[in-house]
């Protein structure tokens, strides 16, 4: 699999990066490398060897289903850069 | 052209836990903004989510009520994409290993059963909540909802119309508040619906280009935005365009979908396994347990109202739309009420009434077992059923017992034959042409006269009496 300069803007797009000319003809190189780097790992027969989703071979905790957080909201809003009615403000989205 | 419509449902149900899916965060509705977040739901670095043994819990019981293959282990997932309700930047989900794999829903649709095969059922946490009003030009944003623990529910595309889309979704809806993982709340977003809609020229057998419906709230507009949109892709396709995939918002005022973002736009979710969650393994006890405390699910209790009560699969069908209306019947019963006139008098006049009061059987002022003894007296006789509907309201307004009512009033029936027989005596007096109908043929000409019976005995003849002594004296 290799990637197109379509592609590269097309993800940089979606990433929200803005990238110069010059940058997206570099970045489609360098990632274009990587995916040789994939492909050779994926020429590896891995026929019966089962996936895992997890670098450990731990199983999920699971905790009771009890509501013990209580409301911090004053000590997580001083950080926040703006607030207003309890709200965390961030600039105008409206997709 | 003759066109053939696809539509497959997602369906976001919120499920019944008291703290969120990852976090000891509350999850009740309304709470003032931002009071009900834990670090793990505002995202604060190294806050790692902890699994909700309840959630994990509500799924199995969903599992095992449609049939499906509940999964042994499954995997949690980052959905990535960047919207400042979801702070991590990251939605955690399940992709190619969710809890539930296939199962099926059954729906009615006039006279015909069909079955829709579910593709997949998974757990995943809610976003928080945009608001958009002027905050100094900027977003509001509430995160009270975040984290709040969903089980994304999607259908294969096998309905045909907008109807039996609508039936898929209410037997869905259903089945979820029965089972109780689900409070069906749908104005507070308990029950979200997006809908897949495609058509294709009948007999073509690949699926045409679709379009998804967003955040369906409610039942109707369910109806209306994939009506609308069958005919605008219909119409779009017929005027030589073409229908490109996307998603679309539906406007209720307008009864209008639109475009809110092309399949060029669409997000790459850049899927991948989440770290901070080792894989979910259920055990075959932890199954075999919800299995044993699972309620008798609708389908077996229809089937059993049929067999037990002899009533009919329509009755059976309407009866059961919710638990709280099936065990409000069986109780009309057990107090004494023949199970067809409890049938007819629950759909009857206390669906009436309520719907009229905006009320719901919870809160119907009259209890099962004061229908059941109300029934009680129409079978045996004491009042007749027109004289019952009286009774009825009364008891709605005032509380009253049946009995109390009937006493009270002087509403026992007539049966007297007696006193009957001078009503009928002075009717007939009156009617002689009728009488000559009766004679020359036409049996009809007699029932007139029950009326006028009934009228003369202020209600209160016994109408079958009534007709039998006005035949016996014609006659």
């Amino acid at each position: 699999m290799s990637l197109s300069i379509d592609d590269v803007q097309r993800i940089a797009r979606l990433a929200r990066i803005a990238v110069t000319e010059n940058e997206v003809i570099e970045s489609h190189k360098q990632l274009n490398q990587l995916f040789s780097l994939i492909e050779e790992m994926r020429s590896i027969d891995t026929t019966g060897v089962e996936p895992m989703p997890h670098p450990q071979d731990m199983l999920l905790r699971l905790r009771d289903d009890v509501a013990t957080a209580t409301n911090r909201r004053e000590a997580f809003q001083a950080i926040a850069p703006a607030v207003e009615n309890g709200l965390y403000l961030v600039p105008k989205v409206i997709e | 052209m003759k066109w053939e419509v696809v539509i497959g449902l997602e369906v976001h149900t919120q499920l019944t836990t008291k703290s969120k899916i990852f976090s000891p965060a509350s999850t009740a509705f309304g709470a003032a903004p931002n009071t009900q977040t834990a670090v793990v739901d505002i995202a604060l670095p190294g806050a790692l989510p902890v699994m909700n043994r309840a959630a994990v819990e509500r799924a199995i019981q969903f599992g095992l009520a449609i049939g499906a293959n509940v999964k042994r282990r499954s995997v949690f997932d980052r959905k990535n994409y960047f919207y400042p309700d979801l702070p991590k930047g990251y939605q955690i989900s399940q992709m190619d290993l969710p809890i539930v794999e296939g199962g099926v829903i059954t729906i009615q649709v006039g006279l015909e059963t069909r079955s829709i095969n579910l593709t997949r059922a998974h757990l995943e946490e809610d976003a928080g909540k945009s608001l958009h009003e002027d905050y100094q030009g900027m977003t509001g944003i509430d995160l009270n909802r975040a984290g709040t623990p969903l089980l994304e529910i999607v259908s294969e595309p096998e309905m045909r119309s907008s109807a039996e889309a609508v039936a898929y979704a209410k037997a869905l809806y259903e089945l979820v508040t029965w089972i109780g993982i689900c409070d069906g709340n749908m104005s507070e977003g308990s029950f979200r619906v997006d809908a897949n809609v495609s058509v294709r020229p009948v007999g073509q057998v690949e699926l045409g280009t679709r379009r998804e419906i967003k955040n369906l709230n409610s039942f109707k507009f369910l109806q209306q935005a994939i009506d609308y949109e069958i005919r605008w892709q219909i119409e779009t396709i017929e005027d030589g365009g073409r229908v490109v995939q996307g998603t679309v918002l539906f406007d209720p005022d307008k009864g209008e979908t639109r475009m809110m973002r092309s399949k060029e736009d669409a997000h790459d979710y850049r899927y991948f396994p989440d770290p901070d969650l080792p894989p979910l393994v259920i055990s075959e006890e932890w199954i075999e347990r919800v299995r044993s405390e699972l309620p008798e699910l609708p389908v077996a209790m229809q089937a059993r109202f049929i067999e037990q009560y002899g009533i009919s699969a329509y009755d059976a069908r309407m009866l059961t739309s919710s638990k709280i209306l099936a065990a409000y019947f069986e109780a009309t019963v057990a107090a004494g009420a023949d199970a067809k006139l409890a049938a007819n008098w629950i759909m009857g006049d206390i669906s009436a009434t309520l719907n009229r009061e905006e009320k719901t059987i919870a809160d119907c002022p009259i209890s099962a077992a004061a229908l059941g003894a109300l029934i009680a007296r129409i079978s045996d006789n004491t009042i007749n059923n027109k004289t019952a509907k009286d009774v009825l309201k009364k008891m709605w307004e005032s509380g009253a017992t049946a009995d109390v009512i009937i006493e009270r009033d002087g509403l026992k029936q007539e049966s007297d034959t007696g006193a009957i027989e001078a009503i009928v005596d002075t009717v007939l007096a009156a009617n002689p042409k009728a009488i000559e109908e009766y004679r020359s043929g036409k049996e009809k000409a007699l029932n007139a006269l029950v009326g006028q019976v009934m009228k003369g005995s202020g209600g209160k003849a016994n109408p079958a009496m009534a007709l039998e002594l006005l035949k016996k004296k014609v006659g």
